[in-house]
């Protein structure tokens, strides 16, 4: 009787000992590996090169064409040069409204500040433009013309916070390209135009919509 | 009770006690037994009913046993995307590719939007639906615009419902998606570690360990999580096949979903798809780490805020102003 009470005790200790052992180990093991299951200690492994891919500006059309109101015979209109009127005719360097004039340019939309049409236009060459210091200009540097007004603008765009791009933002991966002044303003009338917005986000059920003045009474 | 019955209740010569168990049966007692056991076995039943519409189709024993995504070696994550490629095959007969994309060493993403040239046009939104396999049902998106008093920094009266022509000039217009927190309140409310900050800086959710608590959701001081309510309904056509497991993959029902900066485009030195389809260029991407990188040239020479930096979540997405 003795003998089998004290076997008893052991094994009931022995139990014990084992159950505490159970829960110390599953308590130790997990966090001596807590190195190992911490967040993204894992990186990549894709060797990346120091060569730079290239950013490329996207360059403006290299000819102004005008719409001269006609149509050719598969219903395009008919474009034309800067040059094939202005060649011939003096420049009138009062004009600063299209609709002050009596053929072509009649419908342009001109708003850009207190600027004629010869600020921007070199009245020597049409196809090219004219800088404020009178050198021509290439169309397709038109870059160089609006930033001697937009100097923050320009700055901006250098250090990359103005003007939309694609492609990469890590140049050893891959290139990217830039827009140029042009591609979001019209030169004309270079304030970004009134856009209706895409995309309307779609009301959870239950949730109302109240014109924003009323949702929130207090 | 049923003493008096048996006992007073009944009087001589009823022949009650007699028959004792005949009695056993017939008494209020049981018949409340009788009753609760039935009810216990329909709830019981009624409880286990899922099991007899379980199918492997809708989960099978790998995807239950599946460990968590950092506990995965490089065979058991392989085995894991080729299922989830052909989950996706089966489910919506498109044909993509998921990969594990990792952060990359020396990389740190930061965000930072021009407040002065965003119009409020939401084709980030748009983008960032397209690109995130977006349910087309809600019409889902990380981003929500937000259409700001002029001269008011107050998100409560921000309203994301117009559909005037934007611009407004009494307006301006506020992008809000996931400021990817140094300090993320949503990581430290997860009860099971299924969300957490990579070392770019990048706050993902394994949608597979995810149990759809919603703590996150809530805890998010941006509103910038969002729960998946019903499966995604995604056409086959529209599905963006370039895939990653802890970003644009096709989320199960039940699990939340957040803006990862389309870390399956980023990871690889890409745009995210919100900046390229920014119609103004009022975004600016890159890695915080490099001083040369154009974020840091934002961060170094604009006025440049965090949303709700009273809260100490220290945001990676930045706001400024033109001057």
């Amino acid at each position: 009787m003795t003998a089998g009470s004290r076997l008893g005790r052991w094994m009931f200790f022995g139990v014990i000992a084992l159950i505490t052992l159970w829960f110390v180990a599953a308590l130790a093991l997990p966090w001596l590996q807590r190195e190992r299951s911490k967040p993204g200690r894992a990186f990549s492994e894709k060797v990346i090169g120091d060569a730079l891919h290239p950013v490329i500006i996207r360059t403006p059309e290299g000819m102004a064409l005008v719409d001269s109101g006609k149509k050719d015979a598969k219903g395009q209109a008919v474009m034309v040069a800067c040059a094939t009127c202005h060649d011939t005719r003096d420049p009138n360097y009062k004009i600063d409204q299209g609709e002050a004039l009596q053929e072509f340019h009649k419908g342009l939309n001109y708003q850009h500040g207190s600027l004629t049409c010869l600020s921007c236009h070199n009245a020597n060459d049409y196809n090219s433009l004219k800088k404020a210091d009178g050198q021509s200009l290439e169309f397709s540097q038109s870059m160089q013309l609006c930033s001697q007004c937009h100097g923050p603008q320009f700055r901006d765009y250098q250090n990359g916070s103005h003007g939309g791009m694609t492609g990469h933002w890590d140049l050893r991966q891959g290139s990217r390209e830039r827009n140029t002044c042009t591609d979001c303003h019209d030169p004309h009338h270079p304030k970004y135009p009134l856009v209706l917005p895409v995309f309307p986000p779609k009301p959870v059920i239950g949730e109302a919509i109240l014109p924003v003045d009323q949702s929130h009474p207090h | 009770m049923e003493n008096q019955t048996t006992g007073e209740g009944c009087g001589k010569g009823c022949g009650c006690h007699q028959e004792p168990d005949d009695q056993g049966r017939s008494t209020r007692r049981n018949l409340l037994k009788g009753a609760a056991v039935t009810l216990g076995a329909a709830a019981f039943a009624k409880a286990l009913a899922p099991l007899a519409t379980w199918s492997r189709d809708n989960l099978s024993v790998d995807d239950f046993l599946q460990q968590h995504y950092r506990e995965l070696n490089k065979e058991q994550l392989a085995a894991v995307l080729k299922h989830l490629e052909e989950d996706a095959k089966k489910n919506y007969g498109a044909d993509v590719v998921i990969s594990d994309h990792r952060p990359q060493k020396g990389v740190k993403f930061g965000y930072a939007l021009n407040l002065s040239i965003c119009i409020g046009c939401r084709r980030c939104a748009e983008a960032c639906h397209h690109e995130n396999n977006h349910d087309r049902a809600t019409g889902n998106s990380y981003i929500r615009v937000l259409e700001m008093q002029k001269g008011s920094m107050d998100l409560e009266h921000g309203n994301a419902h117009y559909e005037h022509p934007v611009p407004h000039p009494d307006k301006f217009y506020m992008p809000v998606q996931c400021q990817q927190c140094d300090n993320p309140p949503c990581v430290h409310v997860c009860p099971v570690e299924a969300t957490w900050k990579e070392d770019d800086g990048i706050v993902v959710v394994d949608y597979n360990w995810c149990i759809g608590c919603r703590y996150c959701e809530a805890a998010c001081p941006y509103h910038a999580r969002r729960f998946n309510w019903t499966k995604p309904v995604v056409p086959k056509e529209e599905i963006n096949p370039n895939q990653s497991y802890l970003s644009n993959r096709i989320r199960p029902q039940g699990v939340m979903e957040k803006c990862t900066f389309c870390l399956h485009r980023t990871r690889e030195g890409k745009m995210p798809a919100c900046l390229e389809a920014c119609p103004t260029g009022a975004r600016v991407f890159g890695n915080l780490l490099d001083p040369d990188s154009e974020i840091r040239k934002v961060i170094d020479n604009k006025r440049v805020f965090v949303l709700k930096e009273e809260l100490g979540t220290k945001p990676s997405f930045f706001y400024f102003f033109d001057e």
